[in-house]
């Protein structure tokens, strides 16, 4: 497929935007010198590039998504139409807020049920996204000590099951990373954690179910040896779509948390969402949120009220789906990873076989040594199929993962169809094994040289060339 | 896979060939690039920096992920393998050539394994 500037028609001009209407009074230096290269085409070429470009994408309207630890949902259409309503989105971040009151509500009422849903006292709709709320609960942490004086606490313990966001989060708070390896059940070693801990740990960081799709039955003893040896608890919320309503990890004894909005509240993930991460903490912490001007803040992590529109959506589902139905959400989604998990287990090695919370990860070492078929071959023939693959190679204190999240919202015919397409493919590279590394060969882009992509990464359209 | 006798092992697969007592080089195992799969990338100290037995001098990064590379002797960074940096697959078509740091005035080592007992340690 052609790039839009290689369908450019030199000489069609560009219309993309209207006249200026006002007088510009710009000092030459600042004045652009050249127009700017922009293809030129008439409007119904530039939809129909754009529109041949979604043509290539795979969202959840096309089918099947059970991307681990990224819950892909479906997206309610009620969302979109009420953030498309004239009083959301005709408005300015500097109107008067007398004007704008209902909008306030929509973020004071989201806030009171994410505390609800969290265990939480306060919450901060700023951060832009899961890694952007992770780095303003560490800043909260870090504002904690800093204010008791207990500067020596410099570190933050990271399991080696961890998403790779927690110890990078860490790292641009200022704080050094110490990660602790997982116990056999893929939970937190409580022998490791105690020798971890000491006078200078800032905190944990832990995701609860974790990156293995299980729910950690020591989570009160973990967070008492990080309160006892003076840290404080951070809950990555990226798996929250297991337990809310459920389990809140403000009773589990976590401290500060973020929720992803575009994961567990149903807004649009991927493909520049935009996302949203709303960071959670309990009362003691509430003073250090971002807020400008507000004495003990650690200020603004994001301009205005950040992506409201998104916030908007998680408040339609929350409220679409009430009290009743965020519990039987996080119900049906660990049910759905158990009932496909089931189906898959005896021709899919799972990493831990027990019962599962919304996900589970299967690990192809074996197929992978006795025939050569990786996991990437595996995924890669999935989209022959008209599926989306699992995540692959994470969490990585698993070899050759495949991690399965169905989600809730999907229904047991498509799980069962997914189920033997996995089978077939399965039996495919039992048979033929070579086969399996030509794959896919239906889909609009084959397989990429994802070595020399990275080697040699082409960023930008060469306009010289 | 190859081993070279002239070289000791770590548990954490890294390479080391001593020039004399306090001089060595660090690269990582041909069992280590195997593990990794395609390399892309190699992030190295820099001149003059300390390196600490057990913690890690340096990174790879392969399409699947960036691991740590540990260290296992104590000292300084004396010089550092620049041509990794344009081309990172030497350190997949020829692990022991694709030296990452010449370490010099070594304090202290680990353990190390010989070519025999690392190719043991890791049919375990």
């Amino acid at each position: 497929m052609k790039l839009v500037f290689e369908r450019s028609m030199p000489g069609r001009g560009t219309r993309y935007l209207p006249d200026l209407d006002v007088p510009v009074h710009l000092p030459d230096a600042a004045a652009r010198q050249a127009a700017l290269n922009l293809p030129e085409l008439p409007e119904t070429e530039t939809d129909r590039h754009y529109t041949a470009l979604a043509g290539q994408t795979y969202g959840v309207n096309n089918g099947f998504y059970p991307l681990g630890s990224c819950t892909m949902k479906y997206n309610p259409q009620i969302n979109e139409e009420m953030a498309a309503l004239p009083g959301f989105t005709q408005i300015h971040p500097l109107q008067d807020p007398e004007t704008v009151k209902g909008c306030l509500e929509v973020m004071e009422t989201l806030e009171k049920f994410l505390c609800e849903i969290t265990g939480m006292d306060a919450v901060t709709l700023q951060p832009a996204a899961g890694a952007h709320g992770e780095f303003t609960g560490l800043l909260l942490i870090k504002a904690y000590h800093r204010e008791r004086g207990d500067m020596a606490r410099t570190k933050i313990i990271v399991p080696d099951s961890a998403h790779g966001t927690n110890p990078a989060s860490a790292s641009m708070a200022g704080f050094d990373v110490v990660s602790i390896p997982s116990d056999g059940n893929g939970c937190v070693d409580l022998e490791a954690l105690k020798a971890a801990v000491g006078p200078d740990t800032a905190g944990l960081m832990l995701t609860n179910p974790n990156t293995v799709g299980l729910f950690d039955p020591n989570i009160l003893e973990i967070t008492r040896i990080v309160h006892e040896a003076g840290g404080l608890c951070y809950y990555d919320g990226a798996n929250l779509n297991a337990v809310m309503g459920i389990a809140r990890p403000g009773d589990m004894g976590f401290d500060v948390i973020h929720v992803n909005l575009h994961k567990t509240f149903s807004t649009p993930h991927g493909g520049g969402g935009p996302g949203s991460g709303p960071g959670g903490c309990k009362a003691f912490l509430a003073k250090y949120l971002p807020g400008k001007g507000v004495e003990g803040s650690i200020g603004d992590v994001r301009s205005f009220s950040s992506n409201f529109l998104v916030a908007v959506k998680a408040l339609t589902y929350i409220l679409s789906i009430g009290r009743e139905g965020i519990p039987a959400a996080a119900e049906n989604a660990v049910l759905n990873a158990n009932y496909m998990k089931e189906k898959l287990k005896d021709i899919f090695p799972m990493a831990f076989d027990k019962v599962c919370m919304h996900e589970f990860v299967i690990s192809m070492e074996k197929m992978k040594e006795e025939t050569g078929v990786s996991a990437l071959d595996l995924a890669k023939a999935m989209l022959d199929h008209g599926i989306h693959p699992p995540t692959m190679y994470f969490p990585l204190i698993v070899h050759e993962a495949l991690m399965v999240e169905p989600t809730e919202t999907e229904t047991k015919e498509t799980l069962d169809e997914a189920v033997s397409i996995f089978r077939e493919i399965c039996e495919e590279a039992l048979a033929n094994p070579q086969s399996m590394h030509e794959k896919p060969l239906h889909t609009a882009v084959r397989r990429p040289d994802e070595v020399l992509a990275a080697r040699n990464p082409v960023i930008r359209y060469d306009f010289e060339a | 896979m190859t081993f070279p006798e002239n070289l000791k092992y770590t548990k954490t697969h890294e390479w080391i060939r001593f020039e004399d007592e306090t001089t060595a080089y660090i690269g990582i195992t041909d069992y280590a690039q195997d593990q990794l799969g395609d390399l892309v990338f190699a992030n190295l100290p820099e001149e003059g920096d300390e390196v600490t037995l057990g913690e890690a001098f340096a990174d790879v990064e392969s399409v699947k992920a960036v691991s740590d590379v540990m260290s296992p002797v104590s000292g300084t960074v004396a010089e550092i393998n620049e041509t990794l940096a344009d081309e990172p697959q030497l350190m997949n078509q020829a692990p022991y050539d694709a030296w990452f740091i010449k370490v010099t005035g070594i304090t202290e080592s680990e353990e190390l394994m010989t070519a025999e007992e690392y190719q043991a340690f890791i049919a375990e």
